[in-house]
């Protein structure tokens, strides 16, 4: 086991420079560069001069090779430089989008699990009734919806029908829940439900598949009260893959976002992630795909080593 | 609905005499009513693609200044659009857009995706410690991000949009297909297969692939639904097809959410066009994966 | 007849009556407008943040709109009266008459926002000389607009003398630029780069906090210089990137104005909803939108063929129907229409495409098309921009136009870096292209057209030395009859003889904001009229 693991975390080093990698000489394929945007953005003309003199500030100067080493030795030292858009740090612009970002997902991972696991379940019980039909529509009807035009659809609902607007900007939950919740709740309910969706089904399958199992059937042939005990036994078995789902996903809403979070005017890491790339922030964008990277080999790491632990069949290859 | 079970209690009568696929098909039917319904939605949408210029009204180009943002009428069923442009035909024309980026990115995507899940297996070891690594890799750039990126570098356009949707796909499938391939290389026909000293690309190619096309095309009607999606997300951002070509994403962005309130069927139909083919292959996908491969996680 | 009389006389008689009742309903509110109610703090949208805070070397009005309130400029324009020039803390100035040396008179005891230090001719120096002269490793947008000037001095604490190299009727609209904040020349010294990620001026109102991606929130600044000023206790502005959200935040009162501009069906939506709650100010803009041809690629070296594509555009129905759906709406040639030295409608309908009988035009297209040997069905590339609002409609419009003269041309969309990398390298038939000005000068908004090489914004890659000379003759006119006359000359050699390239519309600026927002007048640019310095808010 404890092999395993090192092994494991060895191979994320690797992995993790191969995204580096890709992501550093994607940046720099893209046609244009930060200071080409900054200026051509609003048609105003400005000296090939200025440019040349702005590219030098940021070191695009350099030589590529050059600025891949910089980059990777700053990370080493934990240093993520600073942003070649704005010139602040980027550790400072992503703190500020951070919180909101995390509670978000954590809202929606909340709504989704709270919809998921008892549909789910309900709908792998009663296999092929009305029941499962509806609960399925339901779960698809989610998937099928547009996250972006779901959202614009909520917006003008509040807007025609309430003539209220969620706040505009984010305050903390500490400082003001009220304000936090009024703002945060629309998106997170939206995500919520497509997230449910994927949730929704991988809970009825993996109930379906327990269900099968031999020594279930035993039980539920047997009685009413091992029925309940075993019912219950087997969904406790049945939420490992339920849990991998919601995992990866947790880890993939605190970065990807990207429509929802222009609909609804929120200022987290989604929309962070395509402003930078649009800006040719080399540097930022560098960075947060750096980030979601390693969240994502990290959740993933973890729900292996979960499993292992769990489900002592599975070989460690 | 009730045409496709008279059939199917029909077909049941005189199964015997039945060709071997229309018995498939017509217990398919019986078991998976949801599954039935969906492949019905997909069928029509084939066809209205095929025909969208015998049944169109209009032409889905043709603007018309003095009808700009007609609601629906007798003349133009759905409305017309911000150009005037009749939504009708522009949605029926938008299927074939549809269709085309969602059927060629979902097969690329797929197909790639199963040979690079099929070679990693089979060959283990080395090779496929660096396959996953890699496969790795491109699984940790979120999907649209990814989209977005290969956009950003190939351009606009539909052979690009293609690519770009397939990019992402293709580590999803290839993880999937692989743990099914595993399992299939351990069989011992395999070993004899080996033991006859069959070349690699022969038994990858006529003994293994055959073997993994359950997870195959499950992840295939899986990802069509979300190439439409997909597809839809990157017009809405403008890094799609371009405007004048008839595509829904495009429909959704620009006039239609600026007039989403006083011209409201300029973005609803799009819209429902969009969910009603997500649906569709959603739904047969789920019960293609019932009934061919339950155990399978996507 | 004599019913005819009647009618007249009742329509009199009602037009009597509702001008009363008008004047009487209206005239508390006019009173209040005249006195100017204290407090309150403005909450207005902005598309983006700022990149930097430093005016002299951005170039968006995202910087523009949080930042401008913080800092005085030397002169400005006239909200009342535009484009008429007032000094800012330029008190008064004379002009030489050889037209060589502008001498400013600076207000005394401008205090910065530190509350200590002075405002003095120095601090303007060392400001012009940034922007001018900039040090080795600072960036100036705007140095090419001051190649006139030879040297900046300040004789005196309250004096600032320019120094110019030759005439320029300009020049003097040229400080009033925007962008042109007033620093302390301490700082600058001290770190030439300081103001880029630091406020410190001697504007109307002080910064309090800015959070990158979210918003910017100013106070009022107690010593400000003009007394009684300004009105609002302070301002925040709200950074939204979406377009519908903006909307949105006006809607809904979360916002009170956005002061770069709404669509028509924005407008509608909060007019709809809000009802006289609401004020609209609408009118034309310093931005067009124009096609740049690539006159170096076959066919379309060959003037023909680009007059053919000017021909096919019916500006006239566009003005009337896209103004409907987009911000474009008015028919202009290479001046904003209704500025000093803008051609008339008369002399518009002269120029190739202008005209306002569109079948002849599209008649004579198809035969200039012929005639080069373009064939009936020849496929084209026409790029443009991925920004919904206004090149997606007007590519849209103009494919379709030039379907009508029976080319097939292909309308394909980029993102901002291959846009712009492609238009600079002329890989392209034809691309979408546009300006936008602070001010109405023609010899701004004419340097786009000088020879490829020349003007660096000339996209459409021609060469013409006729037209250099024009320019620099009209920047140095004596007469504004003259310069009139040259402009003409000038402006009829681009469009319509040769064709190289061809504006399409001129933009339309609608700014609905809530009426309790007083003070603010639309000018014809978002670069302008930022200062908030006028800016009150009405108790309703």
């Amino acid at each position: 086991m404890h092999r395993y693991i090192i092994k494991r975390i060895l191979f994320m080093i690797p992995t993790i420079l191969g995204v580096m990698f890709i992501v550093f000489v994607l940046m720099r394929v893209l046609p244009g560069d930060a200071v080409e945007i900054r200026y051509a953005e609003e048609g105003t003309f400005v000296s090939e001069e200025m440019l040349v003199q702005e590219r030098a500030r940021l070191g695009l100067d350099q030589p590529i090779w050059h600025q891949f080493v910089k980059w990777i030795w700053g990370i080493v030292r934990l240093d993520f430089g600073i942003s070649m858009w704005t010139g602040r740090p980027i550790t400072h612009e992503i703190k500020i989008r951070l919180e909101l970002s995390l509670q978000v997902a954590l809202m929606a991972t909340f709504f989704a699990t709270l919809i998921a696991i008892p549909l789910g379940t309900m709908a792998a019980l009663k296999q092929d009734t009305w029941v499962d039909y509806v609960i399925r529509i339901f779960s698809i009807a989610g998937l099928a919806t547009p996250s972006f035009w779901l959202g614009i659809l909520m917006i003008l609902m509040l807007l025609i029908y309430f003539k209220w607007l969620p706040p505009m900007f984010f305050t903390s939950l500490w400082k003001d829940p009220g304000a936090n919740l009024s703002q945060l709740i629309w998106p997170a309910l939206a995500v919520g439900y497509r997230y449910s969706a994927t949730a929704t089904r991988m809970t009825r399958s993996s109930v379906l598949e327990v269900m099968r199992e031999d020594y279930i059937r035993t039980a539920r042939a047997k009685g009413l009260w091992e029925k309940i005990v075993i019912t219950r036994h087997a969904l406790k078995n049945a939420m490992l893959p339920v849990i991998t789902v919601i995992g990866l996903e947790f880890a993939f809403l605190i970065g990807g976002l990207v429509v929802t979070e222009q609909v609804f005017n929120l200022n987290g890491i989604g929309k962070l992630f395509v402003q930078s790339i649009a800006q040719r922030d080399y540097t930022m964008t560098q960075t947060l795909v750096l980030l979601v990277a390693i969240t994502f080999i990290v959740v993933n790491f973890v729900v292996d080593i979960l499993y292992a632990w769990l489900d002592p069949r599975i070989r460690y290859q | 609905m009730n045409t496709v079970e008279v059939t199917a209690s029909t077909i049941r009568q005189k199964a015997n005499t039945m060709p071997r696929w229309l018995r498939v098909v017509s217990r398919f039917a019986r078991q998976k009513p949801l599954g039935t319904s969906g492949a019905v939605l997909i069928l029509l949408m084939g066809l209205v693609a095929i025909l969208a210029d015998f049944i169109a009204p209009y032409d889905p180009l043709a603007t018309r200044y003095d009808l700009m943002m007609q609601p629906p009428n007798a003349e133009f069923w759905l409305g017309t659009d911000a150009f005037g442009r009749d939504i009708l035909s522009r949605l029926l024309y938008g299927s074939r857009t549809a269709l085309l980026i969602g059927l060629s990115a979902s097969f690329l995507g797929a197909t790639i995706g199963a040979i690079i899940g099929v070679v990693s297996a089979y060959f283990a070891g080395k090779t496929d410690l660096i396959i996953q690594r890699l496969m790795d890799m491109l699984l940790s750039f979120p999907l649209i991000i990814m989209a977005l990126a290969v956009v950003a570098v190939l351009g606009t356009g539909t052979g690009n949009v293609i690519i770009a949707i397939a990019v992402p796909m293709t580590p999803r499938c290839a993880r999937v297909v692989r743990s099914s391939a595993l399992a299939i290389r351990e069989s011992p026909y395999i070993d004899a297969a080996r033991a006859l000293g069959f070349g690699h690309g022969r038994i990858i190619f006529r003994h293994m692939l055959p073997n993994v096309m359950a997870p195959y095309l499950i992840m295939l009607t899986v990802f069509l639904a979300q190439a439409i999606l997909l597809e839809a997300s990157l017009s809405f951002l403008g890094l799609g097809v371009s405007e004048p070509t008839a595509a829904w994403g495009l429909m959704l962005r620009g006039a239609a959410v600026e007039f989403a309130e006083q011209a409201p069927w300029m973005g609803i139909f799009p819209g429902l066009a969009i969910s009603a083919a997500v649906f569709a292959f959603n739904l047969f996908g789920d019960s293609l994966r019932d009934a061919l491969d339950p155990k399978l996680r996507i | 007849m004599r019913k005819g009389n009647d009618l007249n006389i009742a329509r009199l008689i009602v037009g009597a009556a509702l001008i009363t009742i008008l004047a009487l309903a209206f005239t508390p509110a006019t009173m209040r407008a005249e006195e100017p109610v204290y407090g309150g703090t403005l909450t207005f949208a902005v598309a983006k943040d700022p990149p930097s805070y430093d005016g002299h070397r951005e170039t968006t009005f995202a910087m523009i709109h949080p930042v401008a309130p913080h800092y005085s400029i030397l002169l400005k324009f006239d909200q009342e009266n535009y484009p008429k020039i007032l000094g800012d803390v330029a008190e008064s100035w004379k002009i030489s008459e050889d037209g060589l040396t502008y001498t400013f008179k600076i207000r005394k005891g401008i205090k910065f926002h530190d509350g200590k230090t002075l405002l003095t001719a120095r601090d303007i120096k060392a400001t012009y000389d940034k922007i001018i002269f900039p040090p080795e490793g600072v960036s100036s947008a705007r140095k090419g607009s001051y190649a006139m000037v030879k040297s900046v001095e300040a004789p005196s604490d309250d004096t600032v003398v320019f120094h110019l190299k030759w005439p320029s009727p300009s020049f003097l609209a040229n400080l009033a630029s925007p962008w042109n904040f007033i620093y302390n020349g301490d700082i600058l010294a001290k770190d030439p780069h300081w103001y880029e990620k630091n406020i410190m001026g001697t504007g109307p109102f002080k910064f309090v906090e800015h959070v990158p991606g979210s918003h910017w929130v100013a106070k009022r600044n107690e010593d400000y210089f003009m007394k009684g000023r300004p009105y609002l206790d302070g301002y925040r502005a709200i950074f939204i990137k979406s377009t519908s959200a903006r909307v949105a935040a006006v809607r809904s009162g979360r916002a009170l104005i956005e002061f770069r501009g709404f669509s028509p069906a924005g407008r509608d939506d909060i007019v709809k909803a809000q009802g006289d709650k609401i004020k609209v100010q609408e009118g034309p803009w310093i931005c067009y939108l124009s096609v740049a041809v690539n006159n170096t690629r076959y066919p379309f070296d060959d003037p023909r063929v680009r007059r053919a594509l000017t021909l096919a555009l019916d500006r006239w129905e566009a003005s009337k129907t896209l103004s409907k759906i987009a911000i474009i709406k008015y028919v202009g040639g290479i001046l904003r229409p209704g500025s000093e030295y803008a051609a008339t409608e008369e002399e518009l309908t002269q120029i190739a495409g202008f005209s306002k009988d569109i079948e002849a035009s599209r008649k004579e297209a198809r035969r200039l098309l012929k005639e080069a040997g373009v064939e009936e069905g020849s496929k084209f590339t026409f790029k443009n921009r991925d920004l919904p609002m206004p090149y997606e409609p007007m590519g849209i419009f103009m494919v379709d136009q030039w379907r009508k003269i029976g080319l097939d041309v292909e309308l394909k969309v980029e993102e901002t870096g291959p846009f712009f990398g492609d238009r600079k390298k002329g890989d392209f038939d034809m691309i979408m292209d546009w300006e936008c000005g602070f001010m109405d000068e023609p010899d701004l908004q004419l340097y786009k057209f000088l020879s490829h090489g020349v003007s660096g914004s000339n996209y459409s890659r021609y060469k013409d030395p006729v037209l250099d000379e024009l320019y620099e003759k009209q920047a140095r006119a004596k007469t504004k009859e003259e310069r009139r006359k040259l402009i003409r000359t000038f402006e009829k050699r681009v469009l319509d003889e040769q064709a190289y390239t061809f504006p399409t519309l001129w933009w339309f600026k609608i700014n609905p904001h809530w009426a309790k927002v007083r003070g603010w007048n639309q000018l014809p640019s978002h670069y302008l009229n930022q200062d908030l310095r006028d800016v009150w808010l009405a108790e309703k």
